[in-house]
C-alpha cells in the first residue's frame, strides 16, 4: 500500500508539472560521491539543511556527517514541516539563496516545489541502486529520506493498560476528557498528513468530537513525546513514533499504541534546491544520508522506517509491515491543506 | 577633514530622512495592503472580514478582555507595593526596588515558558507540590496556566513592574509637606493616606493603568506561548498566524489597523493623565517626605512584597534553573537525577546557538548604540529649536510609540521585501525594526536630561567658533553622559527581550535568541530553552553591571 501510494504521488507530480520539467522527466544520471565532489564540497566548507526531525536525532546526525567528512559545518534549520514550508517559500521568493537540502514531514510541499522547478534532481548510484522506486521520485526530485508514524500513546504511570484507548474513536470516551494532548496541522507537517488520512478514514465529525474533549493544543508533532513523558496529559492523540520509542527505551512511562483504525504513515521527503549556495555540501549531505551508513545512523538513534534496502529495521520495533497503517496521499494532502487548516481551526479555536 | 564646515545642516536632513525610511514607508505600506484586495484593485473587504468573521472578532474581544484584566491587576499590586517602597520604613525597600527593576531583564515569553513548567495544571511544579500536600487524585490541579486567567497572571507579572516604576518615582517626588500636615492636623496614617496621597499619585495611576493596557494589548511572547495550548487567538498571535502558510499580508495588515488605532488614542489619554501631574508640585521645593512607620506592620509588609517578586522573579527563576539539569522539566532536580545534558545539548549539539547569540548580541550592540545616538540628537534638535520643522522630528521620534511590534514587523516586511530596499534577510532590517521600537523611550529619557543642561554652556562654545556638531561632543555629550549610557542600556535590554517584531521579520541566516527560543518552544524542546534563557539573562547582567560601572567612575555633575 504504501509503494503504490508514493509512486502515484510521485508520477501526478511529474503530470502536473509544466511541460519544459516533462521534458527532462526521467531521473538524472547518477553522480557518484567522488574525491573531487567531496573536495569541491570542503571548499564550500557549509551545508545549510532544513529539517523537521526532531533536534535530538537531527543534531547527532549533522555531527555524524561533520565526523564523516571533516571541514564541512552542518547548519541545522528546524522548525515544524508547514512553518518551513511557509519560511523556504518567503525566503526563495525573495531571492535570499540559504537552504541547501530540505527535508520535511509532509511529503505535499515537494510537489510544489518540483513544480515551481526550485528542485535539483539529484541521485547517488547507491540510491539510484538501492532506494526502491516508491522511495524516491520517478525525476529523482526528491528521495524519501525515512518514513515515521503518527501514533497514540500513553503514560503508564497515569493509565493502566487495560483502561487505555484502542483507537481514535476510543478517544472519544468520556473519561478521557481533559487527558489529551495532541500537534496542530498547522505548523507540524506530521500532523497534516495525519489529519487527512484520518478526515479520510472516520469524517471530520470525528474531528468535531475530538474537539469537544478539552485537548491540550501543542505544534509540533514532536511536542506530545515530550509533554507525555512530563505527565503533562495522559494520552497523545497524536505525535512522532519514533519519540515516544526513544522516550519509551530510555525507561520513560511511555507505552505506544497502534489503533484499530490503522495508524497514519508519514514519509519524510528530502530534496536539493537550485538555488543552493553550496550544490556540492548539498550532494554530499544527501548521498551520505541515503547511504547505508547515514540511514543506518537514523535508525541507530530513532528507530525510524529506512528507505535505502539494504538497511534493516530497528531490532524491538514492530515491522512496519506488520502495522495496520492508513494510506498516505500526498496529492490530496496538497489540494486540500488549506481546507484542511481553516476547518480544523474552526473546531479548535487555534 | 571637515573640521571647520557646520555639517548640521546635513546631519539634520539625513535624520528625517532615516525616521521617514523607518516609519513613514511602513506604515505607509501597512495603510496601502490593508487597503488591496488579492488582485490588486481597492478594497474594504478586509476589513469587512475583520468585523465579521469569528476568527477575528473572538481575538479581539479576547484581547480586550485580557487588557483590562490586566491594567486592573498591576494597578491593585503595584500601587501599594511603590507606596510601601517609596514612602514607608519597610525593611529591605531598596532591595525590592531593584529587584523589581530586575525582573524587567526578563522577556515576557521567556517568563511564560517558566510558568508553564509552574504550573502547567498536571505536570507544574506547583501543582505536583500542591497535589503531594493535599493527597489530591492526579486530574485535580490548583493551576491551570493553559486558561485565560493564567495568561493574565502572566501578562501581569511582567507588566507591572512599569507601573510600579512609575508610582514609586511619582511618590518619590511627591512633596511630604503635604502629608506632614495632614498628620500634624489629627489625621491617622491611613487617613493621610486615603486623603492626600492617593488623590496626589491618582493620575500616575492612571498613567500606569494606561501602560498596562497598552503593554498587554501589543504583546505577542506570552500570548504565542499560552494562548494556543489553551485554544484561544489573542489579536497579535491571530496576526502572526495570519503570515503562516498560506500568509495573507493583505489580512495581517487590515488585522493590525485595530491595535494601531487603539494605541493611538490611549497614547492620547495617557498624555492628558500625565499631563495634569503637574498641580502636585506647586512651587518651592519641599523636603524629602518623612517615611510612614508602619510599626508591627514592618515584617508582614516586607513579606507581601517578597511574595509579589516570587511571581515574576523567584518561582520562575527556580523552575528555568531546574529544569535546565532536569532532563525532564516536570522533576525536581536532585544530587542523583541532575544533569548536563541540557547544557552540552545547546552549546555542543544544536547549531543555530552560536549564530543566534553573535546575532542577537551585535544587533542589541548596534541598535543601543545607533538608538542612543539618534535619540541624543533628536532630543538636541528638539531641545535646543536647532532646526526648523524640529516638531515634526520631535514626532516622528515618538510615533513609534503608537505601532505595535507585531504590526511595525509587518509593515517592515512590507516595506523592504520590494525594491528599492530589499532589506528581508539581512540584520539591516531587524535593525531598523529594533531602533524603531526603542526610539520613543529613549528619546523621552534623553530630552528630559537636555533639559537639565543649560544652553549657554553650548553658546560660549558656538561663539568660541566650534561647530554644532563639535559643541554637542565636546560640551553636552560629556554632560549628558550618565544618561546616554542608562539610555544604551534600556535599548541594549529591550533589543534583547524583543520578540514580536523579529518573529515576523527573520529568516534562518538572521535568527535571533528570541526567536531560537521561540522556534524550540514549537518542538518542546524545554531544557534547551532553560539554558538559552538563563544564558540570556546573565550575559544581559553582565553587559548592564560594566556599563552601570563605566557610569559609577568620577564625573563633573550636569548643571
Amino acid at each position: 500500500m504504501r509503494r503504490r501510494q508514493f509512486v502515484a504521488a510521485a508520477a501526478a507530480s511529474a503530470a502536473l508539472a509544466p511541460l519544459a520539467a516533462r521534458v527532462v522527466s526521467a531521473a538524472p544520471a547518477p553522480t557518484a560521491l567522488t574525491p573531487e565532489l567531496i573536495e569541491a564540497a570542503k571548499k564550500e566548507g557549509k551545508v545549510t539543511y532544513y529539517t523537521a526531525m526532531d533536534l535530538s536525532v537531527a543534531e547527532p546526525m549533522a555531527k555524524a556527517f561533520e565526523t564523516r567528512y571533516p571541514g564541512i559545518k552542518v547548519a541545522v534549520e528546524r522548525t515544524g514541516a508547514e512553518r518551513l514550508f511557509n519560511r523556504i517559500g518567503q525566503e526563495v521568493g525573495s531571492n535570499i539563496r540559504r537552504v541547501d537540502v530540505a527535508n520535511s514531514s509532509d511529503a505535499a510541499h515537494f510537489i510544489v516545489w518540483k513544480r515551481q522547478g526550485w528542485l535539483e534532481p539529484f541521485l547517488t548510484p547507491d540510491m539510484a541502486e538501492n532506494l526502491p522506486a516508491d522511495q524516491r521520485d520517478a525525476d529523482g526530485a526528491f528521495v524519501n529520506q525515512r518514513t515515521h508514524l503518527s501514533t497514540i500513546a500513553y503514560n503508564t504511570k497515569l493509565v493502566k493498560p487495560e483502561d487505555a484507548p484502542k483507537g481514535f474513536v476510543d478517544l472519544l470516551d468520556p473519561k478521557y476528557s481533559g487527558k489529551l494532548v495532541k500537534g496542530h496541522p498547522g505548523y507540524s507537517g506530521t500532523i497534516m498528513t495525519a489529519t487527512q488520512q484520518l478526515a479520510k478514514a472516520l469524517g471530520w465529525e470525528y474531528f468535531d468530537k475530538l474537539s469537544k474533549q478539552k485537548v491540550l493544543q501543542v505544534q509540533s508533532a514532536t511536542e506530545p513525546p515530550k509533554r507525555i513523558e512530563a505527565g503533562e496529559r495522559a494520552i497523545a492523540v497524536d505525535g512522532s513514533d519514533y519519540l515516544f520509542w526513544m522516550a519509551k527505551e530510555r525507561g520513560a512511562p511511555v507505552e505506544i499504541v497502534h489503533a484499530v483504525e490503522g495508524t497514519p504513515q508519514i514519509s519524510n521527503p528530502m530534496a536539493i534546491f537550485k538555488s543552493s549556495p553550496n550544490p556540492n555540501a548539498a550532494r554530499l549531505l544527501v548521498g551520505w544520508i541515503m547511504s547505508p551508513e547515514g540511514q543506518e545512523f537514523i535508525v541507530k538513534v530513532s528507530g525510524q522506517y529506512p528507505a535505502n534496502k539494504r538497511v534493516k529495521a530497528k531490532e524491538g520495533r514492530p515491522a512496519l509491515a506488520s502495522i495496520k497503517t492508513l494510506p498516505e496521499d500526498p496529492l490530496e494532502v496538497e489540494k486540500t491543506a488549506d481546507e484542511i487548516k481553516s476547518r480544523y481551526q474552526r473546531y479548535f479555536k487555534v | 577633514m571637515t573640521r571647520g564646515i557646520d555639517l548640521s545642516r546635513p546631519v539634520l536632513v539625513a535624520v528625517a530622512a532615516l525616521l521617514a525610511v523607518m516609519i513613514v514607508l511602513p506604515v505607509g505600506w501597512l495603510l496601502v495592503v490593508s487597503l488591496t484586495s488579492k488582485e490588486g484593485g481597492f478594497t474594504l473587504a478586509n476589513f469587512a472580514t475583520l468585523f465579521t468573521d469569528p476568527t477575528f472578532v473572538d481575538p479581539l474581544v479576547t484581547t480586550l478582555i485580557i487588557s483590562c484584566s490586566v491594567s486592573a491587576i498591576c494597578c491593585l499590586v503595584a500601587a501599594p507595593l511603590g507606596w510601601l517602597v517609596a514612602r514607608t520604613d519597610m525593611p529591605l525597600a531598596r532591595t525590592i526596588r531593584t529587584l523589581v527593576m530586575a525582573s524587567l531583564v526578563t522577556p515576557p515569553f521567556v517568563g511564560a515558558i517558566a510558568w508553564e513548567m509552574l504550573a502547567a495544571p498536571n505536570s507544574g511544579l506547583l501543582n505536583q507540590l500542591w497535589r503531594l500536600l493535599s493527597g489530591m487524585p492526579p486530574d485535580e490541579a490548583l493551576f491551570d496556566i493553559y486558561s485565560l486567567g493564567g495568561l493574565i497572571f502572566v501578562i501581569s507579572c511582567y507588566t507591572f513592574p512599569y507601573v510600579f516604576i512609575l508610582v514609586a518615582n511619582a511618590l518619590d517626588r511627591m512633596p511630604g509637606e503635604l502629608e506632614d500636615a495632614s498628620s500634624m492636623l489629627g489625621a491617622k496614617t491611613w487617613q493621610t493616606a486615603r486623603l492626600i496621597t492617593v488623590p496626589l499619585a491618582l493620575p500616575t495611576l492612571l498613567a500606569g493603568a494606561l501602560v498596562a493596557f497598552l503593554q498587554a494589548l501589543n504583546l505577542f511572547g506570552s500570548p504565542a506561548i499560552l494562548a494556543i495550548p489553551a485554544g484561544f487567538h489573542t489579536l497579535t498571535t491571530r496576526i502572526w498566524s495570519l503570515f503562516q502558510f498560506p500568509p495573507k499580508p493583505e489580512l495581517a495588515a487590515a488585522a493590525s489597523v485595530p491595535l494601531l488605532v487603539l494605541t493611538v488614542l490611549l497614547l492620547r489619554a495617557q498624555a492628558m493623565a500625565l499631563g495634569r501631574r503637574g498641580y502636585a508640585v506647586l512651587g518651592g521645593k519641599y523636603g524629602a517626605p518623612r517615611p510612614i512607620r508602619l510599626g508591627w506592620l514592618r515584617v508582614p509588609a516586607v513579606i507581601l512584597a517578597l511574595f509579589v517578586l516570587a511571581m515574576p522573579l523567584f518561582l520562575p527563576y527556580a523552575a528555568l534553573f531546574n529544569s535546565a539539569f532536569s532532563r525532564v522539566a516536570s522533576r525536581i532536580v536532585g544530587p542523583d537525577t541532575i544533569t548536563l545534558h541540557n547544557v552540552k545539548f545547546t552549546f555542543l549539539e544544536l547549531s543555530s546557538t552560536m549564530p543566534a547569540l553573535k546575532n542577537t548580541f551585535l544587533l542589541a550592540t548596534a541598535s543601543a548604540t545607533l538608538g542612543a545616538l539618534l535619540a541624543l540628537m533628536i532630543a538636541y534638535i528638539v531641545a535646543r529649536k536647532a532646526m526648523r520643522g524640529y516638531r515634526v522630528l520631535g514626532f516622528l521620534a515618538t510615533a513609534p510609540l503608537a505601532i505595535p511590534g507585531i504590526v511595525l514587523g509587518v509593515g517592515l516586511f512590507l516595506a523592504y521585501t520590494r525594491p528599492p530596499l530589499a532589506l528581508y534577510g539581512t540584520l539591516w532590517i531587524l535593525l531598523i525594526a529594533f531602533v524603531t521600537i526603542e526610539l520613543p523611550a529613549a528619546y523621552q529619557q534623553l530630552g528630559s536630561a537636555f533639559h537639565a543642561v543649560h544652553p549657554e554652556l553650548e553658546e560660549a562654545g558656538r561663539m568660541l567658533g566650534a561647530t554644532r556638531l563639535r559643541t554637542l561632543a565636546d560640551i553636552t555629550a560629556p554632560l549628558l553622559r550618565s544618561a546616554v549610557i542608562a539610555t544604551w542600556c534600556f535599548i541594549f535590554v529591550a533589543t534583547i527581550r524583543e520578540l514580536s517584531a523579529a518573529v515576523i521579520l527573520f529568516t534562518s541566516e538572521t535568527k535571533v535568541l528570541s526567536v531560537l527560543i521561540f522556534d524550540l518552544k514549537e518542538s518542546g524542546d524545554v531544557g534547551a530553552i532553560a539554558v538559552l534563557s538563563l544564558t540570556m539573562v546573565a550575559i544581559t547582567t553582565i553587559v548592564i553591571a560594566a556599563a552601570n560601572r563605566l557610569h559609577a567612575r568620577p564625573q563633573a555633575r550636569p548643571a
